[in-house]
């Protein structure tokens, strides 16, 4: 047991990138199988800051149990954007589709940072937080396919799935920014102790009204993180070519702000818990500008090379890819094995494949259902059909 | 869900100058109540009612409102029920979505329509369509927006005229969990009205949804919604001395319609004239005869259903103008006998 260890550690210590440093604590155990590192600590890119003196922690601690379970949400994650990818080539899943693989860093490290009693709002490329926020593959899927076993019975789509303490999934660039310091305002009013955090991109990010929201925010202090995930292109306009400052962590003004590395699961946890924090504590809003990249184009019409370079696209594959820069983590100081991983990544792709195969044969909503869902606790109405004699029923 | 209150300013101060009548003095019948008044009152029994209940908007906590219709609220109630909102429309009424979303029940005041076009995205896309696409698991300054909303599938939207509506439908509002579009109407909050002991009640609500009968009468049937509906009464006033009996009815819900109120009548009188102060085209009024044409009482019709309205312009800045800009109770009045052939 002993000489394992030995042999173990110096043979960390030869293939330690300079990111990696071990603090080793063991437990020695009977077992006698493999032993993982219970965890480890990383040194993680430092925020830059507006208006504050200090920032999140230069390292992270990741335990195993967390590793796997952020591995394992951000390939899940990875797998269904690639499955709704395919089944939209494959005239299954209809209208807008917009997908979120290479940002997983991004929901995952925030639903790490937050509690599940938070509250989150998001623009249109929902589908990851959908997922974090504790919707399965299998509902997401039937959602975006349009039956009845879908997240919102079918009848919202790609942009419009919601789940407790999950407002959307929002088709309107902006509109989910008042929203989101809206739900604040309620927390703070209710005295929950619970927050918000308000998700817009690099495109929404010159929306008047989002500047509406942080003047509002600030003015009451409401305990609302807005974060912008800076993908760089807002549907084909690079930032450059939208923003007169691309600086979107400072774009508060005078609310602070920290400019996070989105490609780094802890890094985005580590500052999420920071911003979190600070808005706990009761000094009002705070913002974080996630960088990130979306190997997608916007939207599945568009294929993402007019305005980007296939070669980028590559380059931020294999050199900054959220999933792989996990994987290497724990590899590297035996927080998990590489037989485990693809064991896990088998599972998934299980998971993913038997949820497309629901997705694809869940029948359709049924026609009854068309007029439903208007309003809320209302008793049964009747709704005119196209032409005046068809009356049908609409029950909230 | 949130209750949007707008104001429709028809412009200057036209509130004719009522001398508040002595205040205090307690009868325990009726009470002359101004429209004002009433909405104040539904907010306050509202808010001591129910602690999610809150008001945002421009001017509505220190200023006492700028039509001073949430007077002496901020003073009971404080910052954190009574919310001065700096003049962001948007972004408020963004929040006001927002916070009811996350369970308050917010009323979100704009100061006049027309800033609220400003947030018509969040009101129809945010607010209205939410709760559907979830499937259950959310001139410069005057034009009457009762048309506009009144379109939306997903909102509900009430217009009330007397005091006693104002009142009873501004307190459903609140109750209401879906959301409800108040159109007031500025020119009405000076206006006193006789209110009934039983509308002086802390519980008195009136259903969104009905139509009310405010004078029976056989010869024809006159349908309208807020200021509108004084000046039909005034008509019908008029007309009953020379033997005309107009059935009057104030619609005080425009969506949903109570469009059962009106074919019952207009099977009675046999005839049809509805009064809005909007513009005609795709209106309150076109809607009504497009129903009425569709449904039953078609058959009953004596005559063409025809419709009163505002003048197909841009709201003028003359009070001459303004004045010819909108039905006069001699349209009213003329409109009748050329329906009725005399």
């Amino acid at each position: 047991m002993q000489n394992m260890l030995t042999i173990l550690t110096s043979v960390f210590r030869g293939s330690l990138s300079k990111n990696v440093r071990i603090s080793f604590k063991v437990v020695v155990s009977a077992r006698t199988y493999a032993d993982f590192t219970p965890q480890a600590s990383f040194d993680i890119k430092k925020c830059e800051l507006h208006r504050l003196e200090q920032g999140p922690p230069g390292e992270a601690v990741l335990t195993r149990e967390d590793g796997l379970r952020y591995y394992r949400a951000m390939q899940t994650m990875r797998r269904m954007e690639l499955k709704a990818d395919q089944l939209y080539k494959q005239k299954i899943i209809r209208g807008f589709c917009h997908l979120y693989d290479g940002q997983e860093a991004c929901a995952v490290g925030i639903e790490a940072g937050v509690n599940p009693t938070d509250h989150l709002i998001t623009a249109y490329r929902a589908h990851g937080y959908t997922y974090t926020r504790g919707i399965s593959v299998k509902e997401i899927l039937a959602e975006l396919t349009g039956r009845k076993g879908g997240v919102a019975k079918g009848k919202g789509g790609s942009m419009h799935m919601y789940a407790k303490h999950f407002y959307g999934g929002n088709g309107i660039v902006g509109a989910q920014v008042p929203l989101g310091a809206g739900v604040a305002l309620a927390c703070q009013y209710q005295g929950n102790n619970q927050i918000c955090v308000t998700l817009y991109g690099d495109g929404a990010a010159n929306q008047g009204q989002i500047f509406e929201s942080f003047n509002m925010a600030a003015l009451w202090k409401l305990p609302c993180i807005f974060i912008c995930e800076n993908n760089k292109y807002g549907m084909g306009t690079s930032v450059e070519r939208a923003s007169a400052s691309t600086d979107y962590y400072k774009r508060g003004d005078f609310i602070p702000g920290l400019r996070v590395d989105g490609m780094d699961v802890l890094c985005v946890r580590e500052a999420t818990k920071f911003a979190a924090d600070y808005c706990r504590s009761g000094k009002g809003p705070i913002l974080m500008e996630l960088q990130t990249y979306r190997y997608h184009g916007h939207s599945m019409s568009d294929p993402g090379v007019s305005y980007r370079t296939r070669e980028e696209i590559q380059e931020v594959r294999s050199k900054s890819d959220p999933i792989s820069m996990l994987k290497d983590r724990m590899i590297s100081t035996n927080m998990a094995s590489v037989e485990e991983i693809k064991e896990m990544d088998v599972e998934i792709r299980k998971e993913v494949e038997e949820a497309a195969q629901f997705a694809t044969s869940d029948p359709e909503p049924p026609l009854e259902d068309l007029c439903n869902h208007i309003f809320y606790n209302e008793p049964p109405m009747e709704v005119r059909g196209t032409n005046p004699w068809t009356k049908l029923k609409s029950i909230s | 869900m949130a209750s949007l209150r707008c104001f429709l300013r028809s412009g200057r101060n036209a509130v004719s100058v009522i001398l508040r009548r002595e205040f205090h003095k307690t009868s325990p019948a009726a009470l002359q109540v101004t429209v004002r008044d009433a909405l104040n009152q539904a907010m306050d029994e509202e808010l001591e009612r129910d602690e999610r209940v809150f008001l945002l908007g421009e001017e509505v906590a220190q200023y006492d409102g700028a039509y001073k219709v949430s007077r002496g609220l901020w003073k009971k109630y404080g910052d954190k029920r009574i919310i001065d909102t700096p003049i962001t429309e948007m972004g408020f009424a963004g929040i006001a979505v927002g916070a009811a979303m996350a369970g308050l029940r917010p009323i979100c005041e704009f100061m006049t329509f027309n800033f609220s076009m400003q947030a018509i995205d969040q009101v129809i896309n945010s607010a209205a369509k939410t709760y559907y696409m979830s499937a259950g698991v959310a001139a410069q300054h005057s034009q009457c927006f009762a048309a506009w909303y009144g379109h939306c599938p997903g909102l509900k939207v009430i217009s009330p005229w007397s005091a006693e509506d104002a009142k009873g439908l501004l307190k459903s509002a609140i109750r209401d969990d879906n959301p409800v579009v108040v159109l007031e109407n500025e020119l009405m909050y000076g206006v006193p009205f006789e209110m009934s002991e039983e509308a002086q009640s802390k519980d008195f609500t009136i259903p969104i949804g009905k139509a009310k009968v405010e004078r029976q009468g056989s010869h024809i049937t006159l349908v309208s919604h807020s200021r509108m509906v004084g000046h039909c009464l005034d008509a019908a006033a008029v007309l009953a001395k020379e033997g005309i009996e107009c059935e009057v009815i104030n619609l005080r819900t425009i969506r949903p319609m109570d469009i059962d109120t009106i074919e019952a009548s207009v099977m009675k009188t046999n005839h049809l004239i509805t009064v809005e102060g909007g513009w005609p085209q795709f209106g309150v009024g076109a809607e009504i005869c497009a129903r009425i044409m569709e449904g039953q009482a078609f058959n009953y019709l004596d005559a063409p259903a025809i419709r009163v309205t505002g003048v197909d312009i841009p709201m003028p800045y003359a009070k001459i103008l303004e004045d010819h800009s909108t039905p006069q109770i001699k349209d009213i009045i003329f409109s009748v006998k050329k329906t009725l052939n005399v």
